[in-house]
């Protein structure tokens, strides 16, 4: 930014001479390099710009049902009968963490473990090979993820998991089959999974990466194995990054709709086990948008809960960034 | 003493190689998934893959297992993802020289970089429902105009982070140069910095275009779904996730399979473009000064 203010007053370089003379190449030149600058500087403002007008808008559409109805009715009812004027969110929102809850889970170890290995250990031949594999399940859309949930990840679930589960862990309430369909929580978490994995294995990647080597020789040069330093030297130098890839990788679940609509069951029930089935908020804005004109505050209500959604993932997303910027950003001292 | 320590020893390799092995197994999980997914969506949709499938409309009764195709939803879902890409094009090269030429690594590079990441944060359903109100604000109904705003909008923090992370490996000694000899920053931006992009732009276009062809939320509430093919931007279109969505519930089995079939061509499309951005990337590549 200090440069411009250096820049040298052009016009009393060369004037335009004569009365039919064009304006001064130099002249001209600076004119439109200003011109273009404020003019991309309202197109940069654009981004900033969007995401206050997503909000407020929302929040605009969804005021009447959040003015009509005390907060406590609508986030802690658990009826939903908005031909009644009954709109509890309890279940769609309990529904919403559990199916998040259960795909972060299942997708942390191998995700660390993953860029463990590939930043720590890989050959440069194996990392070459995983990028595209990354890239591809990152660019496989929704409905595509959808449909394997369907087909394969389903009956797995019914088949393998569930009678496992029976066998093995009926006592603990939260492994219990209450419902045998494969349609539920876990389906939805297992495709959540795999759909979050290549984000977290690539920002953690990026994370594992700003380590400088002086750290690990060091260790290694005073006996440690690769993996005693990746301990007890790595790991913890990058602890907040890997939380932070974590919670992105959750803020992307939350919003996740047609893949998990497909596999989630749509049960509007309060879930107790990891095998119910249940519904969650994108799910039910995703159902429901034909109808929400023809009832009374319907709409409203869809839209509040997806200001709902928006400010959670807001808040997940800007802290995380927070923290994976300022770790990419670390200067070493060397 | 000596004993203790050769025992000490042996656990730890013995730690070394079963983490390894956890990493490696870790691993082929995930590559495992991708095989797996693309491995059940070629089986499943190539029985009732057929030419019909890619050159006709819907005929009467296609929803119950009459004939027809889904050419509606192809041509739709082309229309929408083209027109995305081409409008977010229009605002994210600009803001990606903005951001390389004036703002560079300052605060306000930092803001934008930063808002960029958020929206890209975004979930596809919230675009959808904030689509919705902006088409009651605007008396706009269902349409591909619609659906090409919201696309546009989702596809725009991509492509311009795509953009802006090529363009900031650009040498800084070519910028100085430029400079020396008098340029202006606009033109640093024109003659230098666009040059230098086009490898990013091609990558961002592609991207762009995947993310877009691939988004099923924002486009149920703006585009609609109809068994015609648009003729206007006006009008309603159908789209690829949609079309494998609606027909994945249908009760027929015919029609289930070709919502299978119609995810096998979404993954073929996707995969190419995603292929196709990485080998014009490295080829584009060999004409950039590093």
């Amino acid at each position: 930014m200090t440069q411009q203010n250096q820049s040298v007053n052009y016009e009393t370089i060369t004037k335009p001479e004569g009365r039919h003379a064009r304006p001064s190449g130099a002249a001209h030149r600076r004119r439109l390099d200003q011109n273009v600058r404020r003019t991309f500087l309202v197109v940069t403002l654009l981004p900033i710009l969007l995401i206050s007008i997503v909000t407020i808008s929302l929040i605009v559409r969804s005021w009447p049902i959040l003015s009509a109805y005390p907060l406590k009715d609508l986030f802690l009812g658990t009826i939903w009968r908005p031909d009644k004027g009954l709109f509890g969110f309890y279940p769609y929102i309990v529904a919403t963490f559990w199916v998040t809850a259960v795909g972060v889970l299942l997708a942390t170890p191998p995700c660390i473990l993953v860029s463990i290995y590939l930043s720590e250990y890989a050959h440069l031949l194996t990392r070459t090979i995983a990028k595209p594999i990354l890239d591809l399940l990152a660019a496989i859309p929704p409905v595509v993820y959808g449909v394997w949930g369907l087909v394969a990840i389903v009956p797995f679930v019914d088949k393998v998991l569930a009678p496992f589960s029976e066998r093995w862990l009926s006592s603990v309430s939260i492994f219990k089959v209450n419902q045998p369909t494969g349609f539920g929580i876990l389906a939805a978490g297992i495709v959540l999974a795999v759909m979050i994995a290549p984000l977290i294995i690539s920002v953690m990647y990026e994370i594992f990466s700003t380590v400088p080597n002086d750290l690990r020789h060091a260790s290694l040069a005073v006996g440690a194995t690769q993996w005693q330093t990746i301990r007890t030297v790595v790991l913890p130098q990058v602890a907040p990054g890997i939380i932070a890839a974590l919670v992105l990788g959750a803020s992307r679940a939350l919003g996740e709709t047609i893949a998990v609509l497909i596999v989630v069951g749509n049960v509007p029930k309060v879930p107790t086990s990891i095998f119910d089935a249940a519904y969650p908020l994108p799910a039910l804005i995703a159902n429901n948008y034909g109808d929400m004109m023809s009832i009374p505050l319907y709409d409203s209500a869809l839209l509040s809960a997806a200001l709902v959604l928006l400010i959670v993932i807001l808040i997940f997303n800007i802290l995380s960034m927070l923290v994976i910027q300022r770790m990419l950003r670390r200067k070493w001292a060397s | 003493m000596g004993f203790l320590k050769k025992k000490r020893w042996q656990r730890r390799h013995l730690v070394e190689t079963f983490m390894k092995f956890i990493m490696r197994f870790s691993l082929v999980i995930v590559a495992g998934s991708l095989g797996l997914i693309l491995w059940i969506v070629v089986v499943r949709g190539t029985p009732a893959l057929s030419l019909d499938m890619v050159t006709k409309i819907p005929e009467g009764g296609y929803y119950m297992g009459k004939g027809g195709g889904i050419l509606n939803a192809i041509l739709g879902s082309l229309y929408l993802a083209s027109g995305g890409t081409l409008l977010a094009m229009i605002f994210s090269v600009p803001i990606a020289m903005y951001l390389k030429t004036y703002l560079g690594d300052s605060k306000w590079g930092y803001y934008v970089r930063l808002s960029l990441d958020v929206l890209w944060g975004i979930p596809s359903i919230v675009y959808g429902a904030f689509g919705f109100t902006l088409m009651i604000a605007l008396g706009l109904r269902a349409s591909l105009l619609a659906g090409i705003i919201i696309l546009a909008l989702i596809e725009l923090p991509i492509m311009t982070r795509a953009m802006d992370e090529v363009i900031r490996r650009m040498p800084i000694d070519l910028e100085h140069a430029a400079l020396a000899l008098g340029s202006t920053k606009f033109e640093v931006a024109l003659r230098v910095v666009t040059r230098q992009m086009l490898p990013g732009i091609t990558t961002a276009i592609l991207l762009g275009f995947g993310r877009g062809i691939g988004d099923a939320a924002s486009v149920l509430f703006t585009a609609g779904y109809t068994d015609r093919i648009p003729t206007s931007l006006m009008r309603p279109t159908a789209s690829l996730p949609l079309a494998v969505f609606f027909q994945l519930g249908s009760p027929y089995p015919e029609v289930q399979q070709r919502g299978y079939a119609a995810a096998l061509i979404l993954t073929i499309i996707v995969l190419a473009v995603s292929l196709g951005s990485r080998w014009l990337s490295a080829r584009l590549n060999k004409y950039t000064i590093k």
